[in-house]
């Protein structure tokens, strides 16, 4: 299967290994990975934060960039979201039905990891090998935007060696929201808050998500206040192997 | 078009107003408490019902359809009334509708009246228009008695004073109810005798009763109440004038629509199967009077945004704001107006519209998108895809060259063209020269008040990709993680290996 890998900005300019660990996660499972180097951004800052007209060239480029593909795959349930239920909209309403069209084709054949693993390849043991104790964050974009359920947790499960701790009041926000982290900090540090002291009370060493951005975000909390527990996105532990 | 008054207005931006309420940590114990338990209380309660996906779905349909004829229902609606004894009133602001109770009021020689609880009331500040024009207006829902005893403004939809905790409660009534019992405990049932004992006298004494409605059917000229209490059937039914104030997005077509609204409501707002007291009245009976003041107030103006106005499906259940974690943090008062939350944040700015109210214009940044409030809304009102679309129009009524747009258009411009973005990129790896830096300036403050900054790489993915990762037969490292508190421990560029593998794996 020619499957592109849609390597999202964040994780392109600040968490490369997160690419990395896709591209070999992907390889390992017998798909040919492709990254075509067009692609730029998903453009949902711009849109979230009241710019859609900004993000419209980026649909454009994006569109471009991901023609012809089988599978589009990204390590992130936001920008999934964004392709699958703000683009063609945003077409739409811009009166490009043209691109609204295009975008919408694309959004079919595009796949948060976890989906992709789980229903195009059915695979939820990807002979991973991780011995660590891990809390997973349930990002809320992934959980209910796209409707990712437990996939993550069916694919954690099957990792080799992990300690899989349930994190408690996992389905609340982390508190990034993209500029909303910025714009209402006072907010995103207390949801931030209540987020780490959830994940400081599983004892767990490692908190994984599917998204870089919430990793960024809890990261960077966990980080300050030298917890000494670290942020792994999940695409790291499935490529992870003895 | 026309846009709203009243209190829908937020004084100051929101993030200003969170600051306080962030700050106060009996609230934030009294708030946490109240939406974990009402949380719990409506999960349960929907998910007893197989169909619950079904009946949003219906309750939805029926608001749009409500919605698209609005005109028409709201015509039917006056004549059923009308025909049955009662006199129907349109306001087209706050002002208007507060004149008209006023006068009303008046008409009727009333001291003073009931109040059943009401938000569309609350909407147009009724009681400070009745208290200026000498006639004091008491709340008998118990939370709204013990917001008004206590000089204080509502911080939620349905629970008023769910800000306060039962030890604030008994100081209040301690210091506000001149006949109470001063040894009165802070059990739930004593309070609740002594708040009964102090209304009674009001319930007997009261010529007038205002309440709003949940619903108005327009088939029937049916209007109707949904209480836990009580206290608003009292008002309803023994002063001899009834003033009903509602927004004229409360109606439904037909008799039959309740069935679905009075399964979703009490199911969402308190969580129940089935609330205590539905009162329906329909015109006036003989010997009393009945109005009904029909209020626009910036409703009509929230119609005419198709991406704005399922807004106006809303029933006003609250669910939205007890999943909220943005309002499990700040509380109500944080939003200035005095529909809070979610719904608020949709709300509040439609009705006034966003051009000259830039503090309401904050209100649609109050969320993390997280989509929490979609989920359990029992309309299916999609309010992380609203809340986007008025920060557009938010973004649209500010100044031109603001930095935020100059900024954000200057990212967009690099990320139009892969080219432009690689170097852009690239340009990121002197943001290395900051990992040092705990605190940056403004808007990046926000971010560094709190939280680490992630170390740009030396290499981006993309340049790696095309130095080696295409290369089908190249080794690829699972990738390393990035250990909390490394970002300051890190070795120098150029330095040798980074530390060890995630995995182990061989590079």
């Amino acid at each position: 299967m020619r499957v592109a890998l849609y390597v999202t900005c964040l994780v392109d300019g600040l968490f490369p290994d997160v690419g990395k660990a896709t591209v070999r996660l992907l390889r390992r499972l017998g798909c040919q990975v492709e990254v075509p180097l067009e692609q730029t951004c998903c453009g949902q800052m711009h849109i979230n934060t009241g710019y859609p007209k900004a993000a419209l060239p980026l649909i454009r480029n994006e569109v471009a960039a991901f023609a012809g593909y089988d599978a589009v795959v990204l390590p992130s349930g936001s920008c999934t979201g964004s392709v699958r239920h703000q683009h063609a909209e945003l077409a739409e309403s811009a009166g490009d039905r043209e691109l609204a069209e295009s975008v919408r084709e694309l959004a079919g054949r595009t796949h948060e990891l976890s989906e992709f693993l789980v229903d195009v390849l059915q695979t939820t043991d990807v002979g991973a090998y991780y011995p660590h104790r891990v809390t997973y964050h349930p990002t809320c974009h992934s959980l209910r935007l796209l409707g990712v359920a437990d996939r993550p947790l069916r694919l954690l499960r099957e990792v080799a060696g992990i300690d899989l701790v349930e994190l408690p009041q996992a389905e609340s926000c982390c508190g990034f929201g993209g500029t909303f982290a910025l714009k209402n900090a006072g907010v995103s540090t207390a949801m931030l808050a209540d987020k780490m002291r959830a994940v400081l009370d599983t004892g767990a060493e490692v908190c994984s998500a599917g998204d870089s951005s919430c990793l960024m975000h809890i990261g960077g909390g966990l980080g300050r206040l030298r917890s000494g527990v670290r942020t792994v996105h999940l695409a790291q532990i499935l490529a992870s192997s003895r | 078009m026309p846009t709203g008054r009243g209190n829908i207005s937020t004084p100051a931006k929101f993030p200003v107003l969170a600051e306080t309420a962030l700050a106060n940590s009996q609230l934030r114990r009294n708030l946490a408490n109240a939406t974990t338990t009402i949380r719990a209380k409506r999960a349960g309660v929907v998910a007893e019902l197989p169909d619950w996906q079904q009946l949003r779905a219906a309750g939805a349909a029926i608001k749009d359809d409500v919605l698209a004829h609005l005109g028409e229902y709201l015509e039917q609606l006056e004549q059923r009334v009308t025909e049955r004894g009662g006199t129907v009133h349109w306001a087209p602001d706050a002002q208007a509708a507060n004149q008209i109770v006023v006068e009303l009021a008046r008409q009727a020689g009333a001291r003073e009246v009931v109040k059943v609880k009401s938000m569309a009331t609350q909407e147009i500040g009724l009681n400070e228009a009745l208290a200026a024009a000498g006639i004091p207006a008491w709340e008998t829902d118990l939370a709204e008695l013990i917001v008004q005893l206590g000089h204080d403004k509502p911080s939620h939809i349905l629970v008023p004073a769910i800000h306060r905790n039962r030890a604030e409660i008994r100081e209040i009534f301690l210091r506000e109810m001149a006949e109470v019992d001063p040894r009165l405990s802070d059990e739930p049932a004593a309070l609740a005798e002594a708040a009964r004992r102090h209304l009674r006298r009001k319930f007997l004494l009261a010529e007038v009763a205002v309440s709003g409605a949940n619903f108005a059917v327009a088939e029937t000229g049916t209007l109707a109440v949904v209480e836990s209490e009580g206290n608003g059937r009292m008002c309803l039914t023994l002063p001899r004038t009834l003033i009903t104030v509602m927004g004229i997005e409360k109606l439904l077509p037909t008799w039959r629509d309740l069935e679905v609204f009075l399964q979703l409501l009490p199911r969402s707002s308190t969580g129940e199967r089935m609330n205590p007291y539905t009162s329906m009245w329909t015109g006036a009976t003989e010997g009393q009077q009945f109005h009904l003041v029909l209020l626009d107030n910036g409703r009509t103006a929230t119609l005419a945004d198709p991406a704005g106005r399922s807004a106006l499906r809303c029933i006003r259940c609250s669910a939205c704001l007890n999943v909220c974690p943005v309002y499990e943090r700040t509380g109500g008062h944080a939003y200035g107006s005095v529909y809070p939350g979610p719904i608020g944040a949709v709300l509040s700015p439609q009705l006034t519209g966003l051009g000259g109210n830039r503090t309401n214009a904050s209100l649609p940044y109050a969320s993390s998108l997280c989509g929490a409030c979609y989920q359990v809304c029992p309309v299916a009102i999609d309010i992380p895809s609203m809340l986007v679309h008025l920060r557009a129009r938010a973004v649209a009524a500010e100044p031109r060259y603001s930095p935020e747009r100059v900024s954000m258009a200057a990212l967009a411009w690099a990320m139009a063209d892969a080219g432009r973005w690689r170097r852009a990129l690239r340009l990121g790896r002197f943001g290395r020269l900051f990992r040092r830096s705990r605190l940056l300036p403004p808007p990046l403050s926000g971010w560094t008040s709190s939280r680490e900054l992630p170390v740009p790489p030396r290499e981006t993915f993309r340049d790696w990709w095309q130095r080696e990762g295409r290369d089908e037969t190249t080794v690829v490292e699972a990738g390393r993680s990035e250990p909390a508190g490394r970002r300051l421990a890190e070795t120098e560029p150029g330095a040798s290996q980074p530390g060890p593998t995630e995995s182990g794996a061989a590079g």
